[in-house]
């Protein structure tokens, strides 16, 4: 029995690879251009959950801005010149993603000031955010459609010379990461800063110190309140990039509840990755390389029989795959993965007892 | 003061500090629509006015505004249940929109099986098909948490996505209507739910009123209830004290989701009659607000309810007599919630001397989410 | 062993000098005009009972509190602390009774924490950072590895990580928060060989808290006394005794061992063979344990906390199932029954955590006196509670064990530590028992409350209930109990008669399981 079923499968695996490597350098720019936000909106988590605050409101960040940055850019695009520097940065979207970037830390400062100050519960305060972000974004939407200014457009993609494109497969990948625009340029470069500085700097040592046990990072002298602010907040910069991707970089145009759980599915990146910035940027990618590899089927389907199974495959199976998976993942089917200790608990400073 | 009876001393001091989260909110929304107000046609310092009046009237001017109300109110109170209970046991069920869903496509599933039998076997069985759904998507993280110690915040989240999924595989697959111009199921016939009030009144909104005393009853009367909430303030203690915390937490998740299940199938039997593959809604996450506001108390929860079904059933009026987007309802509901949340500060400015307005299970659920250890 | 500092530390000036200080919480004056000074080189004992305003003191001291008056001055000059890194900028340092450690971090990281040595102006220098630990760690006669993670140290090393952390940061004053609560008699003897030399080698000098007379006799150079935050007064150990220090320490006169009167055991109630047991880790760390428990004899169980004391009584309470052996409560077979099971078959059980397992501190007293009664009659009929039993229940209880409270519906967190554990003494005490499982039942409680539960805990001996006491206070084992067993890596090591046992002897089991060769290893386990 086992042979019989055995080949077909071996043989199956490997033509899916085959069919994977060849179609990658196709399915790359989207498969990156979607797991951008997602990485962005996990670094901002990344920033909360690592010094101890939960932030499930990243959805409602990333949407804020995205609706800041569109809105502020098509409103400056009317007043200043249209024409731009180089990468496709004309003012009025230099000055959007500005704001946008502006909104989410001012979201984030909500979110801080909540959490840590009035020591209110962090779940409630991100839920806030989002049903706010929601309400506020649409609303205005709204209001403003009849006589919407048009689009400011977007953010150009980086021209890269030929010899590196024209490389068989690997010049579409490099093509996908480096060539798709500043702001996928920028993720990736705060992927690499981030998790240098997390385990490098001073700052990376404070961070985990005060998210893994607050008390004993003050009793060194640490100022737990401080150092949680000013993460939650600087948080809020990688929201306000990952909505700004969406409005005006990746698209042109704004609409309500854009998001779609972009923002939940950074949540998942983020404790797939195991609360690291490169951990995160490998799960969003995973995540959204099922999409791609849907996309991917439907377009050109692999032959024979693999083919028709993979085409038979239900579209949404692709798209829960991301969510499933984390499931598992939290579930310790497959490795534990450990959030730091102390998040999601107020840090009351003065001991109380005697 | 002294003529006050406690009883009422004890309604004031839980309805107190919502009421002026409430106040404050629509304080709050006042200012919007005056500062927004030059968008649409100019400056409006008045336009408050016009659109609360509109409020006022369209959820409590007419038989039908009340009707609507009460109708809107029934859903958003059993997702109130669902989220509250679960308060009660520690757990923050941030599932009930999956549930939901997943208790609205069960039931259409099971009706439009049905759709050709009689309504009296039709509408039991459509309903205790949306209470199977949401079990399922209740009952899942439920196991998680209590036997691997995945967190529920976090399941529930991923749940609430896959169900969206699940929901348009359904519909756009097995379920789509025959005659249907867009991905949608035939229109239920034989399980559609029988009014009893006035033109949309269904028989759900009695169902409703029978489960929030229920729902009283088995938190604070019975063993079960002291459980639950024995497990929500200390699952340790629990444990010594012979309960079974694993169970409780399977056992109060699955409640949790037959509720909002429950509320699915209303919304589906009672009012829309037909599921459309991508069914947008936000009941799921009102319960949550709900919840809050009513302090996972049931009695709590159904004013709380009330308040959101007139909202809803308001805001129509409000965009056509004020042109101020229904919208605005989703930002007055996130204003109450935040002046809840920042209760101490709110206490401090109008000087209220009342006990918490917080949900003090909530502590359990926070402090394990870094531990996201089984129980 | 130890050499005698040059000049008597009595002769130096004060480098510290806490005066007056006063500190009220609500409903509590902690801390009540008190004096203290601490002269170089000297290592001065704080001690008090749990509560008496030591720790509240101390946290003045390292700036997590501000005190509502006083003054606090270092070598003659008044100075104001306003946290704790204000603290170790005077070279205050503080090792707390509960580490402050970070687990998944590494011995070298939680050194450095907030005062890291920098390659540039972002980025740390491991290199010399981990060279200077390795030099500190030296004075310990031991070198430690700076890159293994401390979660996976023993406490013992966790502890001189700890002391490390003050050497690192060059502290003058050294302030240890119930040191040796969590050490064996023999890693207490290394402790304080180490303080000796930092005084005499350093000249740093040290304060003690403590509530263990022998203790601070054996190292301070002088004992301050406090009670119900005011200074008693302070002794020179050369010129007082355990009783004198009792005295100043409750008010009044004490009797270090209670009456316990004769005991008259029966027949073998409970019968324990063959146990093993695991901990959350996975590791067995109970072996093969007999004994038998008779009616009406107090078995007192000794030992060094973490010796599977906790897994030995999860066991025998249901709380965690045994992986082999038998547990036979009169005739009856009741190996890995559930908390409920061993609750109906007549086991009482105090726990050793009260507010963790104990208790529902926001629950009213009402349901806690029911906590594990709630589900049959006449608490309960079917699924319907009935609270006018639960409530006369709940009077009769609180009178009848002097529980002090306004009423029985206030929330139990509102009592005192002393009458929050009346509360469950009175539900666990109550009704038909046959074993009574008693697991630190007087930590950190005052003495009243002591003598209170101990007399209780006679009464119910000789009411023919079998009792199995597990404490990490010597004292109260050797005060209470018909017969000892003493246990070590998991096995009771012996079993001696309570009346006749020796202190030093049970130390001795304690520490080396009655080996010579009984040495502590450095690290427990590679925890990864």
């Amino acid at each position: 029995m086992e042979g019989l079923y055995g080949i077909p499968v071996i043989g199956w695996l490997i033509q899916l690879v085959v069919y994977v490597i060849v179609q990658l350098p196709l399915i790359a720019p989207t498969v990156v251009a979607a797991a951008t936000p997602i990485t962005l909106g996990a670094l901002c988590g990344l920033m909360n959950e690592r010094s101890g605050v939960v932030n499930i409101g990243i959805e409602g960040m990333m949407l804020t801005a995205a609706f800041v940055a569109w809105w502020t850019a098509s409103l400056t695009a009317q007043l200043l010149p249209v024409t731009g520097g180089p990468l496709g940065i004309t003012p009025a979207l230099a000055i959007g993603l500005i704001a946008a970037i502006l909104a989410a830390m001012a979201v984030s400062a909500l979110h801080a000031w909540l959490s840590i100050s009035v020591r209110a519960d962090q779940i409630i305060s991100g839920t806030i955010i989002n049903i706010f972000a929601v309400g506020i974004t649409s609303y205005l939407n709204l209001l403003i459609s009849p006589h919407s200014p048009p689009s400011a457009g977007s953010f150009d993609d980086i021209g890269l010379p030929g010899f590196v494109t024209g490389t068989p497969i690997l010049g579409g990948l490099v093509k996908a990461f480096l060539g798709a625009g500043p702001l996928v340029l920028v993720m990736l470069i705060s992927v690499v800063g981030l998790q240098v500085l997390l385990f490098r700097s001073r700052w990376g040592l404070r961070t985990r110190a005060v998210g893994e046990h607050p008390r004993a990072a003050e009793t060194v002298g640490i100022d737990v309140i401080r150092m949680r602010y000013r993460n939650v907040i600087l948080g809020g910069v990688f929201a306000g990039l990952a909505g700004a991707y969406l409005t005006i970089d990746f698209g042109d145009s704004f609409q309500g509840e854009m998001t779609q759980g972009t923002g939940f599915i950074a949540l998942a990146a983020l404790i797939f990755g195991r609360w690291t910035p490169i951990g995160s940027l490998g799960a969003a990618l995973l995540f959204t390389f099922s999409t791609g590899l849907y996309r991917s089927i439907q377009f050109a389907p692999p032959e024979g029989a693999l083919g028709d199974v993979l085409a038979a495959v239900p579209s949404q199976i692709y798209g829960a795959l991301p969510y499933l998976i984390t499931i598992i993942v939290l579930a310790g089917v497959v490795g534990r993965s450990l959030a730091p200790a102390a998040v999601g608990r107020p840090y009351e400073r003065e001991s109380k007892t005697a | 003061m002294n003529a006050i009876g406690p009883a009422l001393r004890r309604v004031r001091d839980v309805a107190l500090l919502p009421t002026i989260a409430i106040l404050l909110a629509l304080l709050f929304g006042a200012v919007l629509m005056i500062l927004s107000s030059p968008l649409v046609k100019g400056f409006d310092p008045t336009l408050p006015l016009t659109s609360y009046r509109a409020l006022v009237v369209g959820a409590f001017g007419s038989t039908t505004g009340l009707v609507n109300t009460v109708v809107s109110a029934a859903p958003i109170v059993l997702a109130g249940l669902a989220v509250g209970i679960g308060f009660k046991a520690g757990l923050f069920n941030i599932g009930a929109q999956g549930q939901f869903l997943m208790g609205a496509v069960a039931s259409t599933m099971v009706a439009i099986t049905l759709n050709d039998s009689p309504a009296v076997v039709a509408i039991p069985l459509s309903l205790v098909g949306g209470l199977i759904g949401g079990l399922a998507w209740g009952f899942v993280p439920g196991f998680l948490k209590a036997w691997t110690g995945a967190h529920e915040v976090v399941t529930t989240i991923m749940l609430n996505y896959i169900a969206i999924y699940v929901v348009a595989y359904i519909i756009s697959g097995p379920l789509r209507g025959e005659h249907v111009t867009f991905a949608r199921t035939d229109t239920i016939l034989a399980g559609a739910l029988p009014v009893i009030l006035g033109h949309d009144g269904h028989i759900g909104i009695l169902l409703v009123a029978l489960i929030v005393p229920a729902a009283w009853w088995l938190l604070f009367r019975s063993t079960i209830g002291f459980e639950i909430r024995t497990v929500g303030a200390n699952p340790d203690a629990a444990r010594y004290a012979g309960m079974r915390p694993r169970w409780i937490t399977v056992f109060t998740m699955s409640l949790c989701g037959m509720l909002a299940g429950l509320a699915g199938a209303m919304d589906i039997l009672g009012q829309v009659h037909y599921m459309p593959a991508s069914f947008s809604t936000s009941v799921g996450f009102d319960g949550i607000a709900v919840a809050l506001i009513g302090r996972a108390h049931p009695v709590g929860i159904l004013f709380a309810g009330l308040l959101f079904g007139a909202m809803q059933a308001g805001a129509g009026l409000m965009q056509i007599q004020a042109g101020v987007p229904v919208q605005m309802v989703s930002v007055l509901q996130a204003v109450i919630l935040f002046f809840l949340a920042a209760e101490l500060i709110v206490r401090r400015v109008v000087r209220v001397r009342t006990p918490s307005a917080g949900v003090t299970e909530l502590s359990t659920v926070s402090r394990t989410y870094g531990e996201q250890t089984g129980l | 062993m130890i050499t005698e500092p040059t000049a008597q530390p009595a002769d130096r000036p004060p480098v510290l000098e806490m005066r007056r200080i006063t500190k009220r919480y609500p409903g509590v004056l902690a801390n009540d005009g008190i004096d203290l000074d601490v002269r170089a080189g000297e290592i001065h004992a704080l001690l008090g009972e749990n509560g008496a305003g030591k720790s509240t003191l101390m946290n003045i001291l390292y700036g997590l509190t501000t005190p509502d008056s006083g003054e606090i001055l270092m070598n003659g000059a008044p100075v104001t602390i306003n946290g704790p890194a204000d603290a170790i900028r005077r070279g205050i340092s503080m090792v707390h009774q509960h580490f402050m450690l970070v687990p998944v971090l590494t011995v070298a990281e939680n050194i450095l924490l907030g005062d890291e040595p920098m390659a540039n102006r972002i980025f740390l220098d491991r290199g010399a950072a981990h060279d200077r630990i390795r030099e500190l760690s030296r004075f310990f006669g031991t070198e430690l590895d700076p890159d293994v993670k401390v979660g996976s140290l023993s406490v013992g090393w966790q502890q001189r990580v700890e002391i490390l952390k003050a050497l690192y940061r060059e502290a003058k004053i050294l302030v240890l928060d119930e040191p040796t609560a969590v050490l064996t008699p023999q890693e207490t003897r290394e402790v304080f060989t180490v303080l000796r030399r930092l005084t005499t080698a350093l000249g740093t000098s040290i304060v003690f808290i403590s509530h263990k007379l022998y203790e601070v006799l054996d190292i301070a150079d002088r004992i301050t006394v406090i009670r119900r935050g005011k200074v008693v007064g302070s002794r020179i150990p050369s010129e007082t005794d355990e009783d004198d220090l009792a005295e100043m320490m409750v008010g009044r006169e004490v009797q270090l061992t209670v009456d316990r009167g004769e005991s008259h055991p029966g027949r073998p109630l409970l019968s324990v063979t063959g146990l093993n047991a695991k901990d959350d880790r996975g590791h067995v760390v109970v072996h093969d344990l007999d004994f038998e428990v008779r009616a009406g004899e107090i078995f007192g169980i000794a030992g060094v906390a973490g010796n599977g004391q906790d897994e030995l009584v999860g066991a025998l309470t249901g709380l965690r199932r045994p992986t082999s052996g038998r547990v036979v409560l009169d005739g009856r077979d009741v190996t890995g029954a559930s908390p409920r099971g061993l609750h109906d078959a007549g086991v009482g059980f105090v726990p050793g955590d009260r507010h963790r397992f104990g208790l529902v501190l926001t629950f009213p007293l009402t349901d806690n006196l029911v906590l594990n009664d709630y589900y049959h009659p006449p608490y309960a009929t079917g699924l319907r509670r009935n609270d006018g039993a639960v409530t006369a229940y709940a009077e009769q209880a609180i009178a009848e064990y002097d529980i002090r409270t306004p009423s029985a519906t206030v929330s139990a967190s509102t009592l005192s530590g002393g009458n929050q554990q009346k509360v469950i003494v009175a539900r666990e005490f109550d009704g038909d028992l046959s074993l009574l499982v008693l697991d630190q039942p007087t930590r950190g409680l005052d003495v009243g409350s002591i003598e209170f539960i101990h007399r209780q805990a006679i009464r119910r001996r000789d009411s023919g209930v079998a009792i199995v006491l597990v404490s990490a206070e010597l004292d109260e084992v050797l005060e209470l109990s018909d017969r000892i067993g003493v246990m070590f890596r998991g096995r009771i090591v012996a079993v001696l008669d309570g009346r006749t046992a020796d202190r030093e002897e049970i130390g001795l089991l304690m520490a080396t399981g009655g080996r010579d060769s009984g040495i502590q290893p450095q690290i427990v386990e590679q925890a990864s």
